[in-house]
């Protein structure tokens, strides 16, 4: 293979760049004359269809992470990264089971507003509101730190500036095109994508004939059939189940992704959408696994990890293996919109969160104007989107990939058992909403912290190299000595006492290994339940005869939407 | 509320309504759940059967990944069909009651 121009600045990436910043400014230009009401703002005048949603909800849930990671990880780990990506698909049954039509009826711009639909509205708007920024935050740091390292990687583009480009186009976007303007551009996003990856997928398939057994023997007869089998992803069952539970009900917990039920026109639409979303999705995690096996074959692994040791740059390897530079610079720019899309919709969630659920419902008590609301929530935006740009120059460098995982913990503790007890649980009160939310906010929190993934990857990271260290070398020193009694035909024995005592010496390594005080890698198992539960406890304990009342009236708008917005 | 004459707490189609939906809600999480779990409960406790292969080349695993993918996105379908054939209905005629 040539030698790759992954990390220059190329004319073909530039000008498919600003191809998309040019045509979805334009977008903005246009939506901008139609956002002047809340509802426009907020909600794009509910005027998307669900197909568009659909599109626009994969748009806003597939990032420029997923894709490169994704990829990346099958390309070096194999099978492991297949199952990873299935954690992210499967929340999004549960929220079309359980959330997306009752969501969509009861509401109004977000999800504060179904928990409040019968409760006390200031304490809950409070809590909520608290639920919403923690989950935009983190996420919205996490992209903004894989935004900066991933341009950089791939445009050569200074960390600092990149991080600058992203926020001032996602502040553009949201703040004069609103609702509206995000939504396109998470709809060309998702189409420029999956279109993108497909064409990728097309190319590599054509190699092995349009065969995927041809394509997986390959790989297995490259890298051994350990490839094609599950490996160290999953060492402990309760790992694996805790952050299964945080994947899949953090999904329906997101702020970003409930708030997009509402611009559509109904909870018919709202079902529609979902349908769409996970077909996308799904099609897209599909895609993605796919280019991550393609160029494990195709570019190799040594090829990706000396760009990248995380593998982040296997499938724009790939592509410029198969397509050239111009299938590079089109699949960078593509990566850049990716980026751009999610910070904006995320964004915009935050925003919504500060001026709609704190500005208007508890400073106001829910008394204000359209005028109002709307100039709040284009400066919360402003103050969003320079917080990010700080944020993420603030974080270059550290490890932030806990940050992701934290937000899905928090969505799954804090903002999914409050949303679907207020919809299904006539005994439901606002002291157990309130204690509910605030029990899987700060559990979610203080156990992260705590936990392997914080307290050993990022306070004790140090040491835990060190250890690595110490641990790889054994290793080699230990085979070397193997190869050698090998050479030398030595007796049997002599050889499996030397692998007993590398066993030995590694578990005494180990042992040195700085132990977190929580042992779960993700908090949601415990953080979940106990929200669960705190709210079950305290809403018996503190009966609300008015919101038992109204359970009924809100059932009625639930499932016929009588009354929805 | 533009009605108060008709009370549909007590008619039968908006019950049957809120049943019917409660439980196909309640099947299709339940079985979501299964699929995935079971998926990962598969890689923790018996990976040789994962690892076994299928054909030539592509072991047992590969399939079922992608099906729990498949069979997620095969439910919404299932729930989209059963509620624009028979929520919407349902719905309807509980919304004509109600507004007279």
């Amino acid at each position: 293979m040539a030698q790759s121009i992954i990390g220059q600045v190329h004319p073909v990436s530039i000008t498919f760049f600003l191809l998309f910043v040019v045509s979805t400014l334009g977008i903005t230009y246009w939506a901008a004359k139609r956002t002047r009401t809340t509802k426009e703002f907020y909600a794009a005048g509910r005027s998307i269809t669900g197909f568009q949603n659909g599109l626009a909800l994969a748009g806003d849930y597939m990032s420029a992470a997923s894709f490169l990671g994704i990829a990346g990880l099958v390309s070096t780990k194999g099978y492991d990264g297949l199952i990873y990506s299935v954690g992210w698909l499967v929340g999004w049954p549960i929220i079309m089971f359980l959330i997306a039509e009752p969501l969509r009826n009861l509401g109004k711009y977000t999800f504060a507003d179904v928990v409040a639909f019968r409760l006390k509205r200031m304490p809950i708007r409070t809590s909520a509101a608290a639920g919403s920024l923690v989950t935009v935050l983190f996420y919205l740091i996490a992209q903004m730190v894989g935004a900066g390292t991933l341009i950089k990687l791939m445009f050569g583009l200074p960390y600092e500036w990149a991080i600058i480009i992203v926020g001032c186009l996602m502040i553009a976007y949201v703040l004069f095109g609103g609702m509206l303007a995000t939504t396109w551009v998470q709809i060309i996003k998702a189409v420029l994508l999956l279109g993108g990856a497909t064409l990728l997928v097309i190319m590599t398939l054509s190699k092995f004939g349009f065969n995927y057994g041809a394509l997986f023997g390959t790989a297995a007869e490259k890298y051994g059939p350990e490839f094609l089998q599950p490996g160290g992803l999953i060492t402990s069952p309760i790992d694996a189940f805790s952050l299964g539970l945080a994947l899949m009900f953090g999904t329906a917990g997101l702020p970003h992704i409930l708030m997009r039920f509402y611009t559509v026109p109904d909870a018919k639409e709202a079902r529609k959408s979902v349908f769409y979303a996970t077909g996308f999705i799904g099609y897209f995690y599909i895609l993605t696994v796919t280019i991550g096996f393609g160029a494990a074959v195709i570019v190799g692994k040594k090829v990706i990890m000396a760009i990248d040791k995380g593998g982040n740059m296997a499938a724009p390897l790939l592509a410029e293996a198969l397509g050239g530079h111009v299938f590079l610079g089109f699949l960078a720019a593509v990566a850049f919109a990716t980026i751009l899309a999610v910070v904006a919709g995320l964004t915009l969630a935050g925003a919504s969160a500060l001026s709609h659920d704190l500005y208007v419902g508890v400073i106001r008590r829910g008394q204000s104007n359209e005028n109002d609301e709307v100039k709040v929530a284009k400066l919360a935006t402003i103050g969003l989107g320079v917080s990010a740009m700080l944020l993420g120059i603030l974080f270059k460098g550290q490890n932030v990939a806990f940050m992701v995982g934290l937000a899905f913990a928090v969505a799954a503790s804090a903002n999914f058992p409050a949303l679907v007890m207020s919809i299904m649980w006539k005994n439901f009160s606002t002291k157990g909403a309130v204690a509910s939310i605030w029990t899987g906010l700060i559990l979610a929190t203080g156990l992260i912290i705590i936990s392997p993934t914080v307290w050993v990857d990022v306070f004790h990271s140090k040491e835990k190299a060190a250890i690595e260290k110490q641990i790889t070398e054994s290793e080699t020193q230990s085979k070397a000595k193997v190869e050698e009694l090998e050479k030398a035909a030595a007796d049997p024995k002599a050889i499996s006492e030397e692998k007993a005592q590398l066993d030995a010496k590694k578990k005494e390594i180990s042992a040195q290994m700085p132990k977190a005080l929580f042992p779960l890698k993700n908090p949601g198992l415990i953080s979940m339940g106990a929200a669960f539960l705190t709210g079950i406890l305290v809403s018996l304990m503190s009966r609300e005869p008015e919101a038992q009342e109204k359970f009924e009236k809100e059932k009625l708008r639930a499932y016929i939407g009588i009354g929805a917005e | 509320m533009s009605s108060t004459s008709f009370n549909y707490k007590e008619d039968p189609d908006f019950k049957k309504l809120t049943g019917q939906k409660s439980t196909i809600s309640l099947v299709l999480t339940i079985l979501e759940l299964t699929f995935y779990f079971g998926f990962i409960g598969l890689i923790a406790f018996n990976k040789p059967f994962l690892s076994s292969m299928l054909t030539e080349r592509i072991t047992i695993g590969i399939p079922i990944a992608v099906g729990v993918i498949v069979m997620s996105w095969i439910l919404t379908g299932i729930y989209v069909r059963w509620a624009n054939n028979t929520y919407d209905v349902l719905v309807k005629k509980v919304r004509d009651k109600v507004e007279g």
